[in-house]
């Protein structure tokens, strides 16, 4: 005879529908009336979308090499990332820029990663957080040796990390979860399902019904979140940063969004996906919605949004002039790629060094 | 001063290492309660509590991914993995991660990590507890690989290792971890790494090895020497950056050198020392390089591992073959 030993369920959390209205006034969270936070993180929106267009622009003038857009990620990025605190850890993937300008890293730094200069990785801003990581789903271990050093420490600081949809089906995300688990580390980890890892859609990694229930087979508090809804994105980012804060372990938030653009510069989205599903992307996407409700609720107006589209131009120009003043002015030296392999360089690479310094033409420079 | 072991040695480091840093922290799988499947972490749970001597679950990528990030925020992690054959998950995080991590942030953020297994074969292990893959780390930029060859050298190598503020890989030569016992003092003292150790010096013939083949070359040299040949003894000892000068300033008196290497000879580091000697010491040398090493054949069950393994007989052939050569 069977008996249920454990059952679950996934949560879904929404409460701005894709028009911009209150889905239930009485059960949004106090945030939603919070009207000067709730534009000053639209401004952050729209400054990530008006940098992306440029960096997308910049890569197609041969200005900026491959680049990964974060179109339609606006939302769930600068949720996650105004819900950290400073001393808090962020562990990105590759296109959380809109997380990242939240935590201090610049749009140059951006701009040098992408067009090749490694010192677009050192983050003045930012001083402890992981760089991009490439190999995916690689960071959440990373995220979680960084909460656990902090829970050693007796530290009160929570480690953030970010995975696809498709990084959700590699072991090094259900290893962190395990981790997070195991030793009930501050660790947040952050599934942003944009429905496609490169051409294999969301429906082709597995048949399970949410991605969030990985987190609860590895015994961890899970749930599902309107990835368009920063009310709903960044309510869920704080309660979950808070509790992990607080000492009640790791979390798993699967923010549903829509990965509008190409994969990267180098990807041709027409080749595997068809046109109306982006159409219906675009319908639902999270800078309109939230503009959209502002507007409704008196807090925005056509006036602030010039204004406002004006300063990101403004702002995101100087970021582009200055990236390309710096690889033209003062580019990295070839002997940069030597300096920073060892804390002091072993012999081998000193006799290498010397070699690279005598053909420091060689090869040129794109 | 206690007579120990190689992994006695081990223990001594991990431990003093543990009591002067408070970041160091050891994870791995069975390395708390059961203090490792070889006793290298024994009693130090006890001794240092389970928030410094980390039972992980059966994941390695956890653990090398985890000892990445603790890293990288303060820590000081010694890492085990239970048998070089299951380091292989692990070579994402090592290469991908340990290795560029001060360099892709311009030194902002570092990776003062040790991932430390047992290597090699010899001690009748089931598949994938014997190999030898120090050519597949020493070849990542980035990461130091060292192996130690005597209780001693276990001692103060890891002990450097540890303290090291870039990542280590240190490949115990496990059929050794018991052969030999040593006077070695519990003093904190950290041998050199990147510099090879000659264990015996000679004018007419230079072998050189590293881990567990030790023993078997210096066999071969104890019977050279009986025949009236000086034979000198490199022990690399740490195998990347690798310390050319030492092997090619011994050449540069005997002349003639055999190089001995467990591991397969393709793409090996025997390889690497021999075309070092190419380069610049081949007007020293009398005769070819010989290298001795396994065979590029998947490492076979125990029946016939020590048939894989270079053996005292296959080194005294290439011996006298570079010997012959007048």
């Amino acid at each position: 005879m069977a008996r249920t030993v454990a059952a679950f369920k996934v949560d879904y959390f929404q409460f701005l529908d894709p028009d911009g209205k209150l889905i239930d006034e009485h059960k949004a969270p106090p945030l939603a009336k919070d009207f000067s936070r709730l534009t000053e993180l639209y401004r952050r929106m729209v400054l990530t979308r008006v940098f992306d267009k440029k960096a997308v622009a910049l890569q197609r003038t041969g200005k900026l090499g491959t680049y990964a857009s974060c179109l339609g990620h606006e939302a769930a990025h600068v949720a996650i990332g105004s819900a950290m605190q400073p001393q808090d850890c962020f562990a990105p993937m590759y296109r959380e820029y809109g997380v990242q300008f939240c935590r201090g890293v610049k749009m140059t730094d951006v701009l040098l990663y992408w067009g090749g200069d490694e010192r677009g990785s050192d983050y003045a801003g930012a001083p402890h957080d992981f760089a991009w990581s490439v190999p995916i789903a690689t960071q959440c271990l990373h995220a979680a040796g960084a909460a656990l050093a902090y829970k050693l420490r007796g530290e009160k600081r929570v480690a953030v990390s970010v995975v696809g949809d498709g990084g959700s089906s590699k072991g090094d995300f259900l290893e962190a979860i395990n981790a997070g688990s195991a030793w009930k580390l501050p660790l947040v980890l952050v599934i942003v399902n944009n429905q496609w890892a490169i051409s294999v859609p969301r429906s082709k990694q597995n048949s399970a019904a949410t991605l969030a229930q990985k987190g609860i087979a590895g015994g961890l508090p899970s749930i599902q979140v309107d990835g368009n809804d920063l009310i709903a994105s960044l309510w869920a980012m704080e309660k979950a940063i808070a509790a992990a804060r607080e000492g009640h372990g790791s979390f798993v938030i699967e923010l549903m969004t829509y990965r509008i653009s190409d994969h990267t510069t180098a990807d041709d989205a027409r080749r595997y996906r068809p046109n109306d599903e982006v159409e219906d992307a675009w319908r639902k996407e999270p800078i309109a919605r939230l503009r959209s409700y502002l507007t409704d609720q008196g807090a925005w107006d056509e006036e602030r949004e010039q204004a406002l589209l004006e300063e990101c131009a403004r702002k995101v120009q100087k970021a582009a002039d200055d990236y390309l003043d710096t690889v033209t002015n003062d580019p990295q030296p070839v002997t940069a790629m030597f300096d920073y392999m060892f804390a002091e360089l072993p012999h081998d690479l000193v006799e290498q060094r010397a070699c690279a310094e005598r053909f420091p033409e060689d090869g040129g420079h794109h | 001063m206690a007579e120990i072991t190689l992994i006695e040695g081990v223990t001594m480091a991990l431990a003093r290492a543990m009591e002067e840093d408070a970041s160091v922290i050891i994870l791995g799988e069975d390395v708390g309660v059961n203090g490792g499947v070889f006793r290298a972490t024994a009693g130090l749970q006890a001794r240092f509590g389970d928030e410094r001597v980390l039972d992980t679950p059966l994941a390695e990528v956890m653990i090398a991914g985890m000892s990445v990030g603790l890293a990288a925020q303060g820590m000081k992690p010694v890492a085990e993995a239970q048998f070089c054959g299951f380091t292989m998950p692990m070579v994402d995080q090592i290469m991908c991660h340990a290795g560029r991590m001060r360099n892709r942030t311009r030194g902002r953020l570092s990776c003062p990590m040790v991932l430390r297994f047992p290597s090699g074969g010899g001690i009748h292990a089931p598949e994938h507890h014997s190999e030898s893959p120090e050519a597949l780390f020493a070849h990542m930029p980035g990461i130091r690989v060292v192996i130690p060859s005597s209780p001693s050298r276990a001692y103060g190598l890891l002990l450097a290792a540890i303290r090291d503020p870039d990542p280590v890989v240190f490949m115990e030569p496990k059929r050794i971890y018991r052969w030999q016992r040593e006077e070695v003092e519990d003093d904190g003292e950290e041998l050199p790494l990147d510099v090879c150790f000659t264990l015996r010096d000679g004018s007419d013939l230079t072998l050189v090895t590293w881990g567990a083949m030790i023993k078997e070359t210096l066999e071969a040299a104890d019977a050279l020497e009986k025949e009236g040949v000086s034979t000198e003894v490199i022990d690399v000892a740490t195998v990347s950056p690798l310390d050319m000068e030492t092997i090619i300033e011994s050449v540069s008196r005997t002349g003639r050198c055999v190089i001995v290497q467990e591991a397969p000879r393709h793409c090996g580091l025997a390889s690497e020392i021999a075309a070092g000697l190419a380069d610049a010491g081949i007007w020293s040398l009398l005769a070819p390089v010989k290298r001795v090493c396994g065979y590029d054949t998947v490492m076979p069950l125990y029946r016939n591992e020590l048939k894989y393994m270079p053996s005292v007989r296959r080194i005294l052939d290439a011996a006298s073959q570079v010997l012959e050569v007048s």
